[in-house]
């Protein structure tokens, strides 16, 4: 489906979306002065990036090594070509042990596996752990943003969703309050849980150790507390070395959030005494964007969530207009990677203004890549045919210099003669918030021809 | 006196002319003989924008053959500048002349700044303006240093506009930020385009500013039509015609 009704649906709710805008706009504030607090930020830019460029140019090799030193450390190293594969792998480990209750972390991977329903289906109990994401599972909506998964919630909304399904007070909005609800409610999740399952901000080739990156400590009391711990992860998650942490750890939140780092980076290497822990290593196409020229730099990528708080058509339309995991920028190259037919629109939900490009902690350039999309997309095909039509006969004009005088001349003389109605009306998008210019009675070049001409008699 | 090849995007000879008109008259101020290609129409931008890259390729190719004989090319524009500059190289790679092509196309600040020197600019303005940093011109020719970045602020069109006599700059709450034309995306995501533009609009509003510019008559065409509409009490100006002293 396409992305504009989805945005025009949001922007209908005019002080909704401006709230959203103000919200993300806020966390982009505090992510620059988090960013100038940093003197040699664009150092730390280009070494992230570089170092992501390395490792991903020798993936395969690195993957190996990460598997053989996690084995060593005990931990038990799996492969998964796509989702499918992903979710069949987890639910194997749950179901042989008599796993019925699962707790997790906020891992976006599961959100792209759709692993929640998938487990449901097969009878086990998955809890979000993460607040926002816990607001949006018993809403039953996905996130709407891959660091602030309910950031698309006024805290009257959370009110009412906790009021059904955890038992508070009706019309209660108290942030306190309901913070305080839903770590009862969690507590007690945590302590029932018989698995726990994180996501993975950084796996280590060198030591075969990972690290996660939470705000509320909630990875740490999934896994501390059951004996299984799954990891499920990207396979491009991965770096050298433990010592290129520090670079990727003061990106990642001060891109985020605007903290100097998060208040949990958890480095787990190996299980822990009489437990198990097992890392799932996803492909899931990423291999395929791997052997793009064009758009393997979007594997850098650390889901710091910048891209979107900066992104002026994601503050306003909300990330549900995206229909995908990861929305905003970087969704949008990524998604039609899978499923160019489905996401077709993503690349076109952009004004090429270039802000994710700059905001971006490792560097990619996005806003060129979402044009590369478009070109792909326009190969593919998959170019509405109004446009395509559209801009078959701009460049027609174009290429023809006397055409284009003359159809210049005709719009001129036409359009300000025609009535109202026939210039704005249903078939005239611009017209509907904004009017056009007035069209002067002669063009540039006719003018500058006469002042030539004026200058050459004056001269002569 | 070296020749600079005017380079008058079609949307702005064909609806805005008088910018076309403050352009020749700043080049010339400034000691330079201006020639107007009569047969040039459109860099290609929309096509190329839109993905249909073989739509804008003759273009690019009519572009070199039409400029490269002129010792500079200058547009009232960022965003046509970028193109030329930043994305003709998938067209003209390895052409004759479009490696120089590349060097000597300019936006008309950037060439006032950086090779024409202007220290002075000889009009009285006495009003408000809010300036309105097009994206293309900030972020691909970076023509103004940009909030996401770490790095000293510098702005050209700042630089010039401060030169002008009773001029107050004004300070947006958002420096930088997109006002929502992006082409085709104006009419594609009219929504989130409209809302974009009266957030921008509103931002300027808010500051006092009595004047909204820009180096791109795009953004302004855009912000004027949101602005015209609502009849709100801000006049649009390309920043040619405040530099070169036209309808006060």
């Amino acid at each position: 489906m396409n992305h504009a009704p989805l945005a025009a649906a949001f922007v209908a709710d005019a002080p909704r979306a401006k709230w959203h805008d103000e919200t993300l706009w806020f966390v982009r504030a505090k992510r620059d002065k988090a960013a100038q607090s940093v003197p040699e930020w664009e150092e730390l830019r280009e070494c992230a990036a570089q170092i992501k460029a390395h490792t991903v140019s020798r993936l395969a090799d690195y993957l190996e090594q990460f598997e053989r030193e996690a084995t060593r450390r005990g931990a038990v190293v799996h492969w998964a070509r796509n989702a499918a594969e992903h979710n069949e792998i987890v639910l194997k480990l749950l179901s042989d042990r008599g796993v019925k209750r699962l707790v997790k972390s906020k891992s976006m991977l599961t959100e792209e596996c759709h692993l929640n329903p998938f487990l449901e289906r097969h009878g086990i109990e998955v809890v979000d752990t993460d607040l926002g994401e816990r607001i949006v599972q018993l809403a039953g909506e996905s996130p709407s943003h891959i660091v602030l998964p309910a950031i698309h919630k006024k805290k009257e909304d959370v009110g009412q969703i906790f009021h059904e399904h955890l038992g508070t007070t009706a019309g209660a909005t108290d942030p306190n309050y309901l913070t305080e609800a839903a770590r009862q409610h969690l507590r007690e999740k945590f302590v029932q849980a018989e698995a726990g399952l994180t996501g993975v901000n950084f796996a280590i080739a060198e030591t075969g150790g990972f690290v996660v990156c939470t705000n509320e400590g909630n990875a740490d009391l999934g896994v501390s507390l059951p004996t299984l711990h799954i990891a499920s992860m990207g396979i491009e998650k991965l770096v050298p070395r433990a010592q290129d942490l520090g670079v990727f750890l003061r990106l990642l939140a001060r891109s985020a959030t605007g903290q100097p780092i998060t208040t949990y980076s958890s480095h787990f290497h190996g299980p822990r005494p009489g437990g198990e822990l097992h890392i799932v290593l996803v492909d899931n196409g990423r291999s395929d964007i791997l052997a793009s020229d064009e758009f393997r730099r979007s594997l850098n990528c650390i889901r710091c969530g910048a891209c979107m708080n900066t992104c002026p058509v994601y503050r306003r339309s909300g990330g549900h207009s995206y229909q995908t995991s990861v929305p905003g920028p970087i969704g949008s190259i990524l998604a039609p990677s899978r499923n160019p037919k489905m996401f077709y629109s993503l690349p076109q939900a952009c004004s090429l203004c270039g802000s994710c490009s700059d905001v971006c902690p490792v560097k990619i350039d996005l806003h060129h890549q979402l044009l590369t999309w478009r070109r792909e997309l326009a190969h593919q095909g998959l170019l509405s045919r109004s446009k395509r039509l559209g801009m078959q006969a701009m460049s027609f004009v174009f290429r023809r210099p006397a055409l284009y005088r003359l159809a210049g001349r005709v719009a001129r003389w036409l359009t300000p003669l025609l009535p109202r109605f026939m210039i704005y009306n249903g078939l005239n998008a611009w017209g509907k918030q904004r009017e056009l210019p007035d069209f002067p009675a002669k063009s540039f070049g006719e003018q500058y021809a006469e002042r030539r001409r004026h200058e050459s008699q004056r001269n002569s | 006196m070296p020749t600079v090849g005017l380079f008058i995007p079609c949307y702005v000879d064909q609806l805005f002319p008088q910018v076309g008109l403050a352009t020749v008259d700043l080049l010339e101020q400034a000691g330079y003989g201006v020639e107007y290609p009569a047969d040039q129409t459109c860099c290609g931008q929309p096509m190329a924008n839109t993905g249909c890259t073989e739509q804008a390729r003759p273009l690019a190719e009519r572009f070199l053959a039409i400029f490269s004989g002129y010792d500079y090319v200058v547009a009232p524009s960022g965003s046509c500048v970028a193109m030329v500059r930043c994305h003709y190289d998938e067209y003209l790679a390895g052409q004759p002349g479009f490696e120089e092509l590349k060097k000597k196309t300019f936006e008309l600040c950037e060439f006032l700044v950086d090779v024409a020197d202007t220290s002075r600019v000889d009009h009285r303005f006495p009003y408000r303006v809010g300036l309105h940093q097009s994206c293309h011109g900030l972020r691909e020719l970076r023509l103004a240093s940009s909030s996401e970045l770490v790095a000293p602020a510098f702005g050209k069109a700042q630089r010039l506009l401060q030169m002008v006599d009773g001029l107050e700059l004004v300070t947006l709450a958002r420096p930088d930020e997109c006002c929502g034309f992006g082409g085709t995306f104006a009419v594609a995501e009219e929504a989130v385009s409209c809302m974009m533009g009266n957030d921008r609009i509103h931002d300027h509003l808010t500051a006092g500013a009595e004047v909204l510019t820009a180096n791109d008559m795009s953004c302004l065409m855009h912000m004027a039509g949101l602005i015209r509409r609502q009849g709100k009490p801000l006049r649009v100006m390309h920043i040619a015609e405040i530099l070169a002293g036209h309808s006060k």
